[in-house]
């Protein structure tokens, strides 16, 4: 008895929308045993991770916080991925954002600038967000780098620049030598939701940009490009779509997404720019664009559950002494899952007998 | 010869013979108790429009699918084929329609890896160009595949199959890519593969091909088995009707053929390949007047595509005037462009280039009419108006197809293309430049597409079409120039466009007879 894979003749429609399920379910099957391995009960350990967090307001909230950049940068993963453009470096641009939007807001500290502070912010970040994401972009078309490795290396780039600049020009004179800006001014902060909440109006503009990707994918000539060039180069530039322009879009929109998803999270539930202003949200975005399916509406809950995934880890640590780290793990499993299961969304698995060697002689 | 060892020849027993094969694709009816006996010396034609259910029936027979029920017998003796692996141990070859080959290994590597002997790759290498050689199908071993024409890539799948040494060889539309002086080289290796005792199994459209080739034909129809009998006793009219079950005329010249003005002018065209290994084209000059039809003959791997490119857009000339439309200087300007200017573009590969294989035929529909086709207003696409378009083409086409819009993948070759011409010429293009009309069509597409050409031109628009079938174009062009190596001879007129006379300029050679002369003279001029 043997099993092999047989091309379908069309995409399984069903297979699409449960092979991200079936990559969370094994997902959870593997992280058990794993608890199990490092001597914790699996079923208490996944409750605390995956339940407990669902039970609480707080947690609740935190969830949709978390979930806020995670959509917005996935969703520009997305059309960059779908367009088989490879923008790995979404974490450089999440920084870029914060500190382009930052600098406003410590120039304007203390001055009675007045609400214009935050809107100008938030269109600095997606610009930072989007030039510097335009240095891969670049790069391909003129010199036919690979926008993998340039936009991953620009990450630290990004990081350390931050860094430079928290430690340096921009360092809070009263901070106690803390790498860190002083906290933003009331107009540049990103207003809450909900009074003495973290729950902050960034999360509705993370599902505007979640509806619009939607329209922009499936109703406009410009998604039609994007899908195009992604799934049949050739006959795109057939079509007339400039393939290397579309490069240059993709990494723009997504490196604006991503600054816009950056500034937002320093003016909002962190309220001032200081390393670490990301657990690895531009990283961890590119496994929610493909448990997503890349397809908008499928980010948003993938976002949703990956937030999740951070909670639920910081509760485990926190009452069961589990380590933070094991989250990563969560991910990178979830990631190699969603991976494998999308083969078989174009081929089916066979059983095949086991096949009789033709007869001796004939051969 | 090379060390392909003569099969001795047996009694009369068939070398392999299928028998009540029926195959079942959910509701669809494959194969329904279709029986045939293939002999050694033999090459017996598989003949059947498309979705008759050939391709069916050659993969159950090299084991690429499983029957439902019947079975196969070789030599006598029931045999199940798992996969081609079990097939090719038997001692069958195939040579598929659909190239399967890795574009960037070089030939030799593709050969290497679809051969399960462990030979070393170096003598492989050798045994390859010199099967290629012996069998008058030249290949460089070391040239990758994504640099060679279709008709490269073809003689690689030939020439992997002969290296097997195979009883029985099936061959899916050899010919298709072919000059008539190559057909004829392939005729003598497949006489001669039939002398040395092997059966053959010829798929093909060409009626006129079975008929002068093979010795026996199995016709299929929805399906079903038709009849078998000797296509050297059928005239190609008695074989194309029980083939399509209906008579197929010869296409009609059009009614009012008037020649006008030129509406697609190209001078002294020079252009750079894109890739080293590509075609240079060399200071191409043509006209083509509104009302005519212009045919550019040669073998493939001449600069057809490379001119194609040229022509569509998709390769812009750095001198801009050297390419008109309707007037209008479009060297410059992009495949949009032109298309808003009244153009129209066909290339020769229906999957991948002309259409997006995993996409539904409305947007498939919408690749090519977005800039001059309704089908967009603000940026957004009109979902009704592309429906529209597959529905218009459907009906005026005769597309067969599944349901109303299914992806491009999951329609037949004939009915594809069907629909790739069918897109364009429905947008009533003022200049319409196609490449392979008919490449792998089945005779009633076939006829379809070139009346519809034909048609086309005689509603007053130029039409420019690239073919390696000599016989598509006597039949419907009204001037005959030959591409050679990357230069364009002056056309002939159909009456002077001899099947020699073309044939001499497709190889590029003049010879003592002085029509050749003169026309080599035109090809360096």
């Amino acid at each position: 008895m043997r099993f092999a894979l047989e091309r379908r003749a069309e995409r399984s429609a069903l297979v699409a929308i449960a092979s991200p399920l079936i990559a969370v379910a094994l997902t959870l099957v593997t992280m058990a045993a794993l608890f199990g391995v490092l001597g914790k009960n699996p079923v208490t350990v996944l409750g605390v991770y995956f339940l407990d967090p669902l039970t609480d307001p707080f947690t609740l909230q935190e969830i949709a916080v978390k979930a806020t950049p995670l959509v917005m940068i996935a969703v520009g993963l997305a059309l960059c991925y779908i367009a088989n453009v490879w923008n790995i470096g979404a974490e450089g641009q999440f920084i870029i954002g914060a500190v382009a939007g930052s600098w406003l807001a410590v120039v304007t500290q203390g001055t009675d600038a007045g609400p214009w502070v935050l809107p100008v912010m938030l269109v600095l970040g997606a610009l930072g967000g989007a030039l510097y994401a335009l240095i891969p972009a670049i790069c391909r078309v003129r010199f036919g780098a690979s926008e993998i490795l340039v936009s991953l290396m620009l990450v630290y780039v990004a990081d350390l620049l931050m860094d430079f600049l928290v430690r340096g020009p921009w360092r809070d004179p009263h901070g106690l030598n803390f790498p860190t800006t002083a906290e933003f001014d009331p107009v540049a902060t990103v207003p809450a939701l909900i009074e003495g909440s973290r729950l902050h109006a960034g999360a509705i503009l993370a599902v505007l940009v979640v509806m619009l990707a939607s329209a922009v994918l499936g109703r406009t000539l410009r998604g039609f490009e994007i899908r195009v060039v992604g799934a049949a180069p050739k006959a795109a530039t057939f079509g007339g779509f400039n393939a290397n322009r579309l490069v240059l879009f993709c990494f723009a929109v997504s490196g604006a997404l991503a600054g816009l998803a950056g500034v937002i999270e320093v003016a909002g539930p962190i309220g001032h720019l200081q390393p670490g202003i990301s657990p690895g949200y531009g990283f961890t975005a590119i496994i929610v664009a493909f448990l997503g399916r890349l397809n908008p509406v499928g980010i948003l809950v993938a976002g949703l559950f990956l937030a999740l995934t951070f909670i639920g880890g910081e509760g485990a640590q926190i009452s069961l002494k589990v380590p933070l780290d094991l989250t990563k793990v969560f991910q990178g499993i979830l990631l190699f899952y969603v991976l494998a299961c999308d083969t078989l969304i174009v081929h089916r698995i066979r059983q095949i007998a086991t096949p009789r060697r033709p007869a001796p002689g004939h051969a | 010869m090379p060390d392909q060892t003569p099969v001795t020849a047996s009694a009369p027993q068939p070398l392999f013979q299928a028998i009540g094969i029926s195959k079942r694709f959910g509701d669809l009816v494959g194969n329904d108790a279709v029986s045939a006996d293939l002999m050694p010396h033999e090459i017996h034609a598989l003949l059947g429009e498309n979705g008759a259910g050939k391709s069916t029936l050659v993969k159950i027979m090299y084991g690429l699918i499983q029957p439902s029920s019947g079975e196969l017998r070789w030599q006598g003796e029931k045999v199940e084929l798992a996969n081609p692996a079990q097939a090719r141990a038997l001692g069958i070859g195939m040579v598929l329609q659909h190239f399967s080959l890795f574009e960037n290994l070089t030939v030799a590597e593709n050969v290497a890896l679809g051969l399960t002997s462990a030979e070393p790759f170096a003598r492989l290498s050798a045994r390859l160009a010199e099967v290629s050689r012996a069998y008058g199908l030249p290949l460089e071993p070391r040239r990758e595949v994504w640099r060679l024409s279709v008709g490269e890539r073809q003689r690689i799948e030939i020439v992997r199959a002969l290296m097997q040494n195979p009883k029985l060889l099936i061959l899916d539309e050899p010919t298709a890519v072919l000059t008539p002086g190559e057909a004829d080289q392939l005729f003598a290796v497949l006489r001669r593969l039939k002398e040395e005792g092997r059966a053959i199994l010829y798929i093909s459209h060409k009626l006129d091909e079975v008929k002068r080739l093979c010795d026996t034909a199995t016709i299929l129809r929805a399906g079903r088995k038709i009849a078998t009998c000797d296509p050297r006793r059928e005239t190609a009219a008695s074989l194309a009707r029980m083939m399509v079950g209906a008579e197929v005329g010869p296409v009609r010249p059009s009614s009012a053929r008037r020649t006008s003005v030129p509406r697609l002018v190209v001078t002294n065209l020079s252009l750079e390949p894109d890739d080293p290994h590509g075609t240079r084209l060399k200071s191409i000059s043509l006209a083509v007047k509104g009302g005519e039809i212009l045919g550019i003959a040669g073998v493939a791997g001449n600069g057809q595509d490379e001119l194609f490119a040229a022509l569509s857009g998709e390769r812009i000339s750095p001198d801009g005037g050297n390419v008109v439309i309707d007037g209008e200087a479009v060297g410059i300007s992009s495949v949009s462009e032109r298309r808003r200017r009244g153009a129209a573009f066909v290339p020769d590969e229906r999957l991948g280039h002309a259409t997006a294989p995993r996409m539904p035929l409305s947007e498939n529909a919408l690749l090519t009419g977005h800039a001059a086709g309704g089908m967009v207003r603000h940026g957004f696409v009109r979902r009704p108006a592309m429906l529209a378009m597959v529905d218009r083409v459907t009906a005026a086409f005769d597309v067969r197809k599944a349901k109303r819009d299914p992806e491009a993948l999951s329609l037949s070759g004939g009915n594809l293309q069907k629909f790739v011409v069918g897109r364009e010429i429905l947008r009533e293009p003022g200049v319409l430049v196609v490449n392979q009309p008919t490449w792998g069509v089945d005779a009633g597409a076939t006829a379809v597409i070139r009346q519809a050409l034909i048609d086309l031109a005689g509603r007053g628009s130029a039409v420019l079409v690239i073919s390696q079938d000599l016989d598509e174009l006597l039949e419907i062009a009204d001037r005959i120039a030959v591409m050679f190596h990357g230069s364009l001879s002056a056309p002939l007129d159909k009456a002077a466009a001899s099947r020699e006379r073309l044939g001499l300029l497709m190889g590029g050679s003049s010879t003592d007879d002085g029509a050749a002369e003169e026309a080599g003279h035109a090809l360096r001029a």
